[in-house]
């Protein structure tokens, strides 16, 4: 009874803390220190969640002692509490590297409230049992993301938030007539009643039709193909600090509800819309890595790869077996850590070499090796050089793949592999090892780098563990993954064995 | 030629806004205090809280205005949304789920009994809030036409 609180505190901590930084936004340091402790305690709580979850079983929490199928539930499961602690890890490092990046203009502007609102907004979204809540969490980080997003003002950013905000509409749209429908169709919003309800209905048409509508209404969040290109036009023009935790999360957040959805709710006609999922995998892999061999930008090229990691995702969904489940789940879990990890190195890059276009960068291995060594470990990772996490999650999820018989994927997800590899190379060659273009660069570079060297050095030392120590990890995602398959648990937890 | 501004003062509106001005704030109270169980609460009240303030901006001018909500409309939303925070709390001490509604009374001497209880709180934060996000946007708009 005592501990159903940790559920909600990944929420009301977030929300307590903007709010709180909200009222002293004249005072900077403030603002500062309660952006790095609050996550720090974020963090804490976090873990806790986890281990609890680990432990116990399924948590659920009924929100202001409404029973189940009436009130909102927050519910979690390994999944859910999987991603709520890489949502605080990813908001940690970013508020550490906030405080040395972020210019006070952007502070007054509320930049400390609006990164707070998006963490209680993606762990809201995580931890949600219902479905209708999901869609206002949505909501939540969807606007604290407009506002970061624009923060600056400047004309590029404009045109990116222009592409952003309408397909991001337009695709919340398209949630809210799924869940009008569902509605209409079996008279609850409690994920785990519709569930059951969805499964007994005679009519299976109508169930297909709205899995197709949340399917694309996620698919745009998690800029899959062939809905990504506001990706990519908006992702690289914001501060680096907020660009690497959207880069982490954000589209993470539609594959959570991919997962979520298409292993709860709609497993009954696995054979229309799981198939629909595996094509969306295999060409949001491919279109992704060659759209990154075009660019020569760092964060675009980094861009473009996060459009094709989330097709790997996709995949482990779409293959629906208890191995590629676990793949996609660790598939998050090492992308999250790694994609944030490497817009902050690029943000670093652009302090220390003065810009972000390949062409102009240069001689960074000479200058600054740690800094080096700290893009090469999680651009292998990323590539899947073992023994780093990436290797373990592309081994488990090309496995899963060989053994279902998908050889198209398989063939598909070895060579977008190979190529990320070339793209990583492109940056190590371009940015890092040719000679600089300018012998002395004019602009001094700043100094005082330290803690954002500390922060990317964490991350990293995270990615290289995940690598080392895979058992506990892939232990973890066995554990998400069999509670996914086995959507029975999560209805039993949160409706209490009292169904109908 | 100096640009004409376009002027609301006039003697009627400065003198009906200074006897409206209270019976407003007055109402609001009533609507948030209301709400509970009849049409009313947060929402509404900071609504008309806020049309007070804007009214004071009409009638005499922008710094008028500033003067009179004291602090900067952001931090009425952020001290707004702490109270709704906060109001999610008290049933944890007592053993209850989150967001639980506690309720205690009060029994004073002349008004008899006073209840008080977590949903007034976030109706309060609400208020709050509605004030200072309609503020925000009002004070924005003044301050462009201002400078």
């Amino acid at each position: 009874m005592d501990l159903e609180v940790l559920v909600a505190l990944p929420i009301i901590i977030p929300l307590l803390l903007g709010a709180l930084s909200l009222t002293v936004l004249s005072n900077h340091s403030a603002q500062r220190w309660l952006g790095a402790i609050g996550t720090a305690l974020l963090l804490i709580c976090s873990v806790w969640l986890l281990l609890h979850t680990r432990e116990v079983g399924i948590q659920v929490l009924e929100v202001g002692s409404w029973p189940a199928p009436f009130g909102i539930v927050l519910v979690s499961d390994m999944l859910g509490a999987i991603m709520v602690v890489l949502a605080s890890i990813t908001g940690f490092a970013t508020a550490l590297y906030s405080l040395k990046t972020v210019r006070k203009r952007f502070e007054r502007f509320g930049y400390y409230p609006l990164l707070h609102l998006l963490l209680a907004g993606v762990n809201g979204a995580f931890l949600t049992g219902d479905i209708f809540n999901l869609y206002v969490w949505f909501e939540v980080l969807l606007v604290a993301s407009f506002a970061l997003l624009i923060l600056g003002g400047e004309r590029a950013q404009m045109e990116g938030a222009i592409k952003y905000v309408t397909l991001n509409l337009l695709s919340s749209a398209l949630f809210l007539t799924a869940i009008g429908l569902t509605y209409g169709l079996v008279g609850t919003l409690n994920m785990a009643d519709i569930a059951v309800k969805m499964a007994s209905l005679e009519d299976q048409k109508m169930v297909t039709v709205i899995a197709s509508l949340f399917l694309i209404a996620f698919a745009i969040k998690a800029a899959a193909f062939p809905l990504f290109f506001w990706l990519p036009a908006s992702y690289h023009t914001p501060q680096v600090a907020v660009s690497a935790i959207f880069a982490g999360l954000l589209t993470k957040v539609g594959v959570y509800a991919l997962y979520r959805v298409f292993t709860l709710i709609f497993t009954a006609d696995t054979g229309f819309t799981h198939e629909i999922l595996l094509w969306i995998a295999i060409f949001t892999m491919l279109t992704g890595v060659l759209g990154a061999a075009a660019q020569f930008e760092v964060r675009r090229i980094l861009s473009f790869h996060i459009i094709s990691q989330i097709g790997y995702m996709i995949l482990g969904l779409a293959l629906f077996t208890p191995l590629a489940l676990i793949g996609g789940v660790f598939y998050i879990m090492h992308h999250i850590i790694v994609k944030a990890n490497l817009f902050l190195v690029a943000g670093l890059m652009y302090r220390l070499g003065g810009s972000f276009e390949l062409k102009k960068l240069g001689g960074l291995y000479r200058n600054h090796p740690g800094l080096a060594v700290l893009f090469l470990i999680p651009a292998l990772s990323l590539a899947g050089v073992p023994p780093l996490s990436g290797f373990f999650a592309k081994f488990i999820l090309i496995k899963a793949g060989v053994e279902a018989g998908a050889w198209w994927a398989v063939g598909i997800a070895l060579l977008v592999g190979l190529l990320t590899l070339f793209s990583m190379i492109k940056i190590w060659n371009e940015a890092f090892w040719k000679a600089s273009p300018e012998p002395n660069p004019a602009v001094p570079a700043p100094t005082r780098n330290a803690l954002l060297y500390w922060t990317i050095g964490l991350l990293a030392a995270m990615t290289v563990c995940i690598g080392l120590f895979a058992q506990p990890i892939y232990q973890m995602a066995e554990m998400a993954a069999a509670q996914l398959l086995n959507p029975a648990g999560y209805i039993e937890a949160v409706l209490g064995g009292t169904t109908p | 030629m100096k640009p004409r501004r376009f002027n609301m003062r006039s003697l009627i509106l400065n003198t009906g806004s200074s006897l409206l001005l209270p019976l407003l704030v007055l109402f609001s109270l009533f609507l948030l205090l209301r709400g509970h169980d009849e049409p009313g609460g947060g929402f509404i009240g900071g609504l008309v809280a806020a049309a007070a303030v804007a009214l004071k901006l009409f009638a005499e001018d922008y710094k008028a205005a500033r003067d009179m909500l004291r602090v900067h409309p952001l931090q009425l939303v952020g001290i707004g949304l702490v109270l709704a925070a906060v109001a999610s709390l008290p049933p944890l001490f007592v053993g209850e789920s989150f967001f639980t509604a506690q309720w205690w009374s009060l029994d004073l001497p002349i008004f008899g009994e006073l209840k008080l209880s977590t949903p007034l709180l976030f109706d309060i934060g609400v208020f709050l809030g509605v004030i200072g996000t309609v503020l925000t946007v009002v004070f924005t708009l003044a301050e462009a036409e201002h400078s």
